[in-house]
């Protein structure tokens, strides 16, 4: 085995001591085992300490007002976008803050309806009766339904790649699905559910070539292994500050440089103008023209230092340290009679949610006795109903590593569900 | 935690060996309800013979807890008049959203006072009242107005 050197790069006891919450107890004292970092992550002390000096010290309306405060939460704010924009290698300017994700597909799907009564510049981002916007049978609700409604508002249509029975994208079918008549292609970067890892290039390079816009959920890979959005050439992106060790409340829609540009706004209002008559207005430049209103800072801030955080530990050993997780995690369940992996059962080209059925136990069932065992795991379809429909279950167990759990809580999983099993009197 | 208290032998019971299930014919109303936060389903259907509660038939798929459930209020409600299979509705909604702090009273509730230990756990008040929703909506679509009233599920 050569690989130890590496596998020693990140230090998870010293990763522990940042997060207060991890020390915590649950269900009468027993000690906390978070596997739910695929829903939200925890948050590191230097977070918290950037955020609450960020409010004792400098609170104040962004790009507004003269008075020093102003200028600190300006620069605070700006700040952050620079560190955010270097950490997947774009250009500031091509960083918008947003709630959520969610809120980042939504800006694209809208700006794309209101191309229709915009300029001549935003005719590409106009969408109408035989045009089509392509997705995969993957997505999480989030980067699905805002484009069924695309289609509903606009007389567009919805197609999608399918996914194979161990749970990778089904691109046989590319040169049908993508076509002349597509506008938009959008997937997932990693699945939230299988693990999944896409390889965007041959969907980025067949968009290019028809001219479709490509929009990458970047939610599960940023914050989990070294991704730069230039490289992958995707148009558009988003990904959560709250699944990346930051807070909720702010989130990232990227977007190339020149299509920002041209792209009408979503949401109008405060500071995303450039001059306002009553008949008439004029917007600003991106990426201000998508942040209408007092933007959220102290969360803006509190990103940054998550980005300076992960940046220090490296996305590299991040990476590798949630590799050994997988690993160990597909093999402890693997072994497991009646336990089926739902996705790829091994680590290639795959990321750190695992998720399983429990053959005779109800996910909601499994999930309360881990919960009593102290083990935070999602249960559900975790937002990618049509997904599990596809894989022949109602819904799945989820556990989903970060940089600050061991392997030792995949042991005490894997115990959890033998213990699971024991209750309800199935598997041997 | 205690698991025992809140999956008790009468919940496991009723879970693995449910009563009523199955859909049936003839029926007045039906009702399809579903969990959207996990996708739990099911469809009930309810028979009237006048003022009487003659038949609830249901199929679906779910937690032990939705579907113990299910089954339990086809041992409440079939054979009992309208009002008396409401009155019994109400008092497992207060139950199973009550905390902890409601204190069943077996009459009227029989079986159903073993979900005392679901109501300490918010996330599965929705799974508990799924079928029992179900059932309100059902007479809702049979004619029965009074039904509209009272309980919901969140």
């Amino acid at each position: 085995m050569t690989a130890t050197p590496l596998r020693a790069a990140l230090d998870v006891a010293a990763v522990r001591g940042d997060f207060p919450i991890l020390t915590r107890t649950v269900r009468d004292g027993k000690p906390l085992i978070y596997l739910d970092s695929g829903a939200t992550s925890q948050r590191p002390r230097q977070v918290l300490e950037a955020e609450r000096a960020y409010v004792e010290r400098s609170n104040s309306a962004v790009h507004r007002g003269a008075h020093q405060l102003a200028e600190e939460a300006t620069d605070a704010y700006e700040h952050a976008r620079e560190r955010v924009a270097a950490f997947v290698g774009v250009q500031p300017g091509e960083v918008v803050f947003t709630k959520n994700a969610t809120e980042g597909v939504n800006l694209v799907a809208y700006a794309m309806s209101n191309a229709a009564t915009a300029g001549k510049e935003a005719e590409r981002f106009r969408v109408g009766e035989g045009d089509e916007i392509v997705v995969t049978e993957m997505e999480h609700h989030a980067n699905l339904v805002p484009w069924q409604q695309l289609c509903q508002r606009t007389g567009a249509t919805l197609r999608w790649f399918g996914v194979t029975d161990d749970g990778r994208l089904d691109l046989s079918d590319i040169d049908t699905l993508i076509t002349e008549r597509t506008k938009v292609v959008a997937f997932t970067h990693q699945s939230n559910v299988l693990g999944t890892v896409n390889d965007p290039a041959p969907l980025v390079e067949r968009a290019r070539r028809v001219g479709a816009l490509t929009v990458l959920d970047a939610c599960q890979s940023v914050p989990h292994q070294p991704v730069n959005l230039r490289e992958l050439g995707a148009d558009f992106a988003v990904f959560s500050g709250h699944k990346m060790l930051g807070p909720s409340g702010v989130g990232v829609l990227y977007g190339r440089r020149e299509l920002l540009e041209a792209m009408p706004p979503f949401l109008t209002g405060g500071s995303m103008i450039e001059t306002v008559t009553m008949e008439r207005s004029t917007f600003a430049p991106p990426p201000q023209r998508f942040e209408a209103g007092v933007p959220m800072t102290s969360q803006t801030v509190g990103l940054g230092a998550a980005v300076d955080y992960l940046t220090k530990i490296g996305m590299g050993a991040v990476a590798e340290h949630e590799k050994q997780l997988t690993e160990a995690a597909l093999s402890a369940l693997g072994e497991i009679d009646g336990v089926r992996i739902v996705g790829p059962t091994t680590a290639d080209s795959r990321g750190a949610a695992v998720s399983f059925v429990v053959d005779g136990i109800h996910p909601h069932d499994v999930g309360q006795v881990l919960d009593s065992l102290g083990i935070a795991v999602r249960v559900g379809h975790h937002c990618a109903w049509p997904l599990h429909r596809r894989m022949g279950i109602p819904a799945s167990v989820r556990a989903s590593f970060y940089l600050y759990n061991s392997v030792h809580e995949v042991e005490a999983l894997a115990a959890g569900v033998r213990e699971a099993q024991r209750f309800f009197g199935v598997g041997k | 935690m205690n698991l025992d208290a809140m999956y008790q032998e009468i919940i496991l019971d009723h879970y693995k060996n449910p009563h009523g299930r199955g859909l049936r014919e003839p029926f007045d109303g039906e009702s399809y309800q579903v969990n959207p936060t996990c996708g739990d389903e099911l469809q009930l259907r309810v028979r009237l013979d006048g003022e009487q509660v003659a038949d609830v038939s249901y199929t679906g798929q779910g937690c032990s807890i939705s579907q113990a459930s299910a089954s339990v209020l086809t041992d409440l409600v079939v054979g009992r008049s309208v009002d008396e299979a409401l009155s019994k509705l109400a008092a497992f909604t207060e139950l199973v959203k009550g905390r902890g702090k409601v204190e069943p009273d077996e009459d009227v509730l029989e079986d159903g006072v073993a979900f005392a230990g679901v109501a300490k756990y918010p996330a599965r008040v929705k799974c508990a009242l799924l079928g029992w929703m179900a059932f309100k909506a059902a007479l809702v679509q049979a004619g029965v107005d009074k039904a509209r009233e009272g309980a919901e599920i969140s």
